[in-house]
């Protein structure tokens, strides 16, 4: 059976591709932290030594529309083309094309039905910020073939906050059960306190910090009961409009487990949006490169 | 009410470089452009299958014409769609950051809960 190697979840910034690029007076005085701490995460997933990722994130009404608009969907293609116009013209995100896995998304679609998850699928989809921003970030070689499943946290009616802690659970079985050899890392990406188009938008912290504070601690440690007792979606709105992306960090403590305490932690206060990064390792953390380096010497 | 259709505007605008622009120009124009030609394009079919009933409110009408997010903002149309697409039309008129601040500023009166967008 494959092996889940690291889970790992993310803020998704559009803003990183183009701080950490540039130079002189167009850079941001807070790039050279943020690089910093987007290089320790990196290494958190290289050294986990991944030959697949599976990719949560959230559609921004790119190909998704609410003339036809998935709750949960699987992309199972040969490839991925990604990031589109506005991305381009507002973040200047390049155009990317990634390799699909697409045996493993046959096995969750498979897999995800028969527990009674009505998975929608697309075999041509193009993907967005929310999976390419945590490939810029903790894959910029962009080498591993991906599993892109897109969650609705952007067009209500929206699933319950416990159905994205349901298929995070759902999911890491899914990668647990299928019939490969592969190592699997699965990445997710969401929001903490976040306002788009809203009052808020834009101010020097994430317009709800001591949400921020609450949500850091709840994922730090893997509390999804606590989390589930106080995070309804009527709750969401008021940390900031666009705060339902936050679900998509209740995934991923699905699949990490409950009361599983994150290997990795880190945040970075920004203006508009808090960014944070988690890593967990279910197997147990993989020594660091340079130590398994020095170790296959000796054994040489 | 038409949401749907406000945000079918924000959306189909949006993606379309040379329709930003013609907005951007002439609003009043396009949204009467569209209105005739585009809001009932099904977007993923041929021309010919079309629908037949979509149509703006004239308050709907009068915020898109008036590049009014602030109006848009309080008719519920999806507040990501409404900002993308507005960044577009006017970020490069301003400092950095500045128009996003004062976009801000123009919707600080709207008390919370913020009007609803589910369509």
């Amino acid at each position: 059976m494959a092996e889940l190697v690291a889970v790992i979840a993310s803020t998704h910034h559009p803003f990183f591709y183009r701080a950490s690029t540039a130079t002189g007076a167009d850079r941001p005085p807070f790039a050279d932290e943020w690089v910093a701490k987007i290089e320790a995460f990196r290494e958190t997933l290289t050294r986990a030594e991944p030959d697949v990722l599976v990719m949560v994130g959230s559609d921004h009404f790119h190909q998704l529309w609410l003339d036809n608009m998935p709750q949960f969907l699987v992309g199972k293609a040969p490839f991925f083309d990604a990031n589109w116009h506005n991305e381009e013209r507002e973040f200047g995100l390049p155009r990317m094309t990634l390799r699909g896995e697409e045996d493993l998304a046959a096995h969750i679609l498979r897999d995800g039905l028969d527990r009674d998850f009505d998975l929608a699928f697309s075999n041509e989809l193009r993907i967005d910020h929310s999976i390419t921003c945590p490939i810029i970030t903790l894959r910029p070689q962009a080498d591993l073939p991906i599993v892109p499943v897109y969650t609705n946290i952007f067009a209500p009616p929206m699933p319950q906050p416990k159905r994205f802690v349901q298929l995070g659970r759902a999911l890491r079985e899914m990668v647990e059960s299928w019939e490969s050899d592969k190592r699997v890392a699965i990445i997710g990406t969401g929001h903490l306190s976040l306002e788009l188009g809203g009052p808020r938008q834009f101010g020097e912290h994430g317009p709800d910090p001591e949400f921020d504070r609450k949500a850091v601690e709840w994922i730090a440690s893997g509390d999804i009961e606590g989390c589930l007792a106080e995070v309804t979606l009527e709750s969401l709105h008021h940390p900031g409009n666009a705060t339902h992306g936050f679900m998509d960090f209740m995934l991923m403590m699905g699949a990490a487990g409950e009361g599983q305490r994150a290997d990795h932690v880190d945040t970075l206060d920004l203006f508009h949006t808090m960014e944070a990064y988690f890593t967990w390792y279910p197997n147990g953390a993989p020594a660091p490169r340079e130590a398994t380096a020095a170790g296959a010497e000796q054994r040489a | 009410m038409s949401r749907y259709l406000l945000d079918k505007f924000l959306f189909t605008v949006d993606r379309d470089p040379e329709l930003t622009e013609r907005y951007r120009e002439d609003p009043a124009g396009t949204v009467t452009w569209w209105e005739q030609e585009r809001a009932n394009t099904l977007l993923n079919c041929t021309p010919a299958e079309r629908t037949t009933w979509l149509a703006f409110t004239d308050e709907e009408r009068r915020a898109l014409a008036g590049h009014d997010h602030v109006t848009l903002f309080e008719l519920g149309a999806h507040p990501f769609l409404t900002l993308t697409l507005f960044i577009a039309l006017f970020e490069r008129d301003h400092g950095p950051m500045e128009y996003q601040r004062a976009y801000a500023k123009a919707i600080a009166h709207i008390p919370m809960p913020y009007p609803d967008i589910t369509t």
